[in-house]
C-alpha cells in the first residue's frame, strides 16, 4: 500500500480535521442521542447550512452566517419543543423545511458558478485551510472543556431533565447550552464535512456507542473513537477509491452503527415506549 | 417561635385559559405530614409546584423556608426541597445506573465545578441500603421495575437532605405490593427524619396512620381540611369525587 500521500500537507490537515471533527461531533452527538433530540440536531444542521449560503450570497464569511442561523434555530426550537404549544415533531419539521427552503432560495439567488456553495453541501476535508483547522481546534477545546467542567450537570440533564430541574440544577441553561454547542459544532465542521452530511457524523457514532454501554463516560469515549475512526477510514477510502470524502466518512460511520447494533448487548431490551410498567 | 415553613396566600395559577389554582391559602408547620387528595384536575400537583417554585403565580404570594418566592430564588430553594413524582417511563438503554441517579440528588447543593466526595458516595450507598435497593446500585436505571424505580427516586430525594418533602402520587401506576412497601417506606422516613411532607395520593388506606392533616382539593381550591379521621368519611369523599367512594375497611375500623 502506497502511504506516501500522508506526507502531503493537505492530507495531514485533513487527518487533523478528521480528528477534531470526529471528537467534537461525537461528543455533542452523545447529548443529542441520549436526550432523543435527533430531529432537533438535523434541523440545526440545516439551519447552519442555510446561514452559510446566505453568507456566500451576500459576500460575508459563511461561517458567521452558519453560526447565527444555527444558534437562532436552537433558540426557536428549544422553547417551542419545551412549551408543548405544538407537537415538537410538527414545529421542528416546520423550522426544518423553512431552513431547507431558505438554503435553496439563497443558492438560487447566487450569481455565477456555485462551486463554493456546492462544496458546503458535500464538504471538502481535503482542502481544509489552516484557518478552518484553528477554528475547529478552538471549538473542540471549548466543547471538551465545557463537558469536563459541567459533566455532572450534563449527565443529570440529559438523563433526568425534570429531576435535574427539581433538585436545583440550572437545567434550562444546561439544556440550551447543549443545543447551542450542537449549533457551534456544526458550524465548525461545515467546511470539512458538509451541510448535508455533518449530521450523520453527529448521530451515527453516538448512536453506535449508545448500543454498547450503560455508562455515559464510556459512551463518550466510544463515540469519540467511532467518530475519529469514521473520519480517518472515510478519508483513506476516498483516496484509494477516488470517491467524495464526506460521503465516504458518513458511509463508514453508518457501517459502524450497523455493526454496533448487530452486536449490541442491549438488543434484547424491550422498547421503552411499549414496555408495560411492572411493579 | 414561628414554626411555619410554607405559607401560601391567595395563590392563583393558570395555564393559559385554564385556572389550576383559585385563591388557595395554606400554612404548613415544620415537621407536619399533610395528605392531599382530590379528583384529577383539582390542582394538587400545581400546589406542589408552587412550593418548589416550578409553578408561576399569577396572583398571590408564597413564602417557603423563610423566603418569599420571586422566581429568582426558587432554584436555590429547590436544592432544599425533595420532590418525588409518579413513576415515569424511561428509556431502558439510558446510560446511567441507579447509584449515579441517586447521586443527582446531591448535585444541586454541591453546586457547579465541584465533584461528589467519597463521603457523599458513601451516603448514597447508605440511603440505597435504607430504601432496600442496595443490591441494584450498579443496575441501569431503566431496568428497574416501577416499585424499585420509586425507591430510587425516594433515595435520590433523601440524599438531597431535604427540609421539605413533596410526594406527588408516588404509588400511582405500580402494583399493590409495591404500593404498600413504598407507603411503609414513606412512613418510616417521616418517623426517622420528621421532614415536613406534602403527600399527594389517591391511596386512602394509610392516610390516617401517616398524616396529621388532610387537605381535600376540588376545582383548584382547598375544599375542606382537617384530621384524616374527620375527612375520610363516605359522605365527604362522595361529595369530593362526585361519585360514591367506599371508605376502605382499615379506615372505618379506626373511626369506630
Amino acid at each position: 500500500m502506497d502511504l506516501s500521500i500522508f506526507q502531503y500537507h493537505f492530507m495531514q490537515n485533513a487527518i487533523l480535521a478528521g480528528l477534531l471533527g470526529g471528537i467534537t461531533c461525537s461528543v455533542v452527538g452523545v447529548f443529542v442521542v441520549t436526550m432523543h433530540l435527533s430531529f432537533i440536531g438535523v434541523c440545526i444542521a440545516h439551519a447552519a447550512f442555510a446561514g452559510a449560503l446566505l453568507g456566500l450570497w451576500l459576500g460575508f464569511n459563511p461561517l458567521i452566517g452558519a453560526l447565527l442561523f444555527s444558534l437562532a434555530a436552537a433558540a426557536i426550537i428549544g422553547p417551542v419543543a419545551d412549551r408543548g404549544e405544538l407537537n415538537p415533531d410538527t414545529s421542528i419539521g416546520i423550522v426544518f423545511s423553512l431552513m431547507l427552503g431558505l438554503a435553496f432560495l439563497f443558492m438560487g439567488l447566487m450569481q455565477g458558478a456555485r462551486t463554493e456553495a456546492l462544496s458546503l453541501f458535500w464538504g471538502s476535508i481535503l482542502t481544509v485551510t489552516q484557518q478552518d483547522l484553528i477554528f475547529l481546534a478552538a471549538i473542540t477545546g471549548v466543547i471538551v472543556g465545557l463537558v469536563a467542567a459541567f459533566y455532572k450537570e450534563i449527565q443529570a440533564v440529559i438523563c433526568h431533565r425534570e429531576v435535574a430541574l427539581a433538585v436545583g440544577i440550572p437545567a434550562t441553561v444546561i439544556f440550551y447550552g447543549l443545543l447551542f454547542s450542537t449549533g457551534v459544532t456544526i458550524t465548525a465542521s461545515l467546511q470539512s464535512i458538509g451541510g448535508l452530511l455533518i449530521y450523520s457524523l453527529i448521530l451515527n457514532p453516538a448512536a453506535a456507542a449508545y448500543q454498547l454501554t450503560y455508562s455515559l463516560k464510556r459512551m463518550l469515549l466510544i463515540a469519540v473513537a467511532f467518530g475519529v475512526i469514521s473520519c480517518w477510514a472515510g478519508l483513506i477510502a476516498s483516496y484509494f477509491f477516488d470517491v467524495p470524502s464526506g460521503a465516504a466518512i458518513v458511509i463508514t460511520s453508518a457501517i459502524i452503527f450497523g455493526l454496533a447494533t448487530a452486536f449490541s448487548p442491549k438488543r434484547k431490551v424491550k422498547g421503552w415506549q411499549q414496555a408495560p410498567l411492572a411493579g | 417561635m414561628d414554626n411555619t415553613v410554607i405559607e401560601i396566600q391567595d395563590a392563583v395559577v393558570s395555564y393559559r385559559e385554564d385556572v389550576a389554582l383559585q385563591g388557595v391559602s395554606l400554612e404548613v408547620r415544620k415537621g407536619e405530614f399533610i395528605g392531599i387528595i382530590g379528583p384529577n384536575g383539582a390542582g394538587k400537583t400545581t400546589l406542589l409546584t408552587i412550593v418548589n417554585g416550578l409553578g408561576k403565580l399569577v396572583h398571590g404570594q408564597a413564602w417557603v423556608l423563610g423566603s418569599r418566592l420571586n422566581g429568582r430564588n426558587s432554584i436555590n430553594l429547590r436544592k432544599r426541597i425533595g420532590y418525588v413524582a409518579q413513576v415515569e417511563r424511561i428509556d431502558p438503554r439510558l446510560p446511567i445506573n441507579v447509584r449515579e441517579t441517586v447521586m443527582v440528588g446531591c448535585y444541586g447543593r454541591l453546586g457547579l465545578f465541584r465533584r461528589p466526595t467519597r463521603a457523599q458516595w458513601e451516603r448514597v450507598d447508605e440511603v440505597l441500603e435504607m430504601v432496600g435497593i442496595a443490591h441494584l446500585s450498579e443496575r441501569p436505571i431503566g431496568h428497574l421495575s416501577g416499585g424499585e424505580y420509586q425507591r430510587a427516586a425516594i433515595a435520590r430525594a433523601l440524599v438531597q437532605q431535604p427540609e421539605i418533602f413533596l410526594l406527588d402520587e408516588p404509588t400511582a401506576s405500580i402494583d399493590q405490593k409495591a404500593q404498600r412497601e413504598i407507603l411503609s417506606l414513606i412512613q418510616l422516613i417521616h418517623r426517622e427524619y420528621h421532614t415536613t411532607t406534602l403527600f399527594v395520593t389517591h391511596d386512602l388506606r394509610m392516610l390516617p396512620s401517616i398524616c396529621q392533616r388532610l387537605i381535600l382539593m376540588k376545582d383548584g381550591k382547598i375544599w375542606q381540611q382537617g384530621s384524616p379521621q374527620s375527612m375520610l368519611r363516605e359522605e365527604v369523599l362522595t361529595q369530593l369525587f362526585g361519585a360514591p367512594v367506599p371508605v376502605p375497611a382499615e379506615i372505618t375500623s379506626l373511626q369506630t
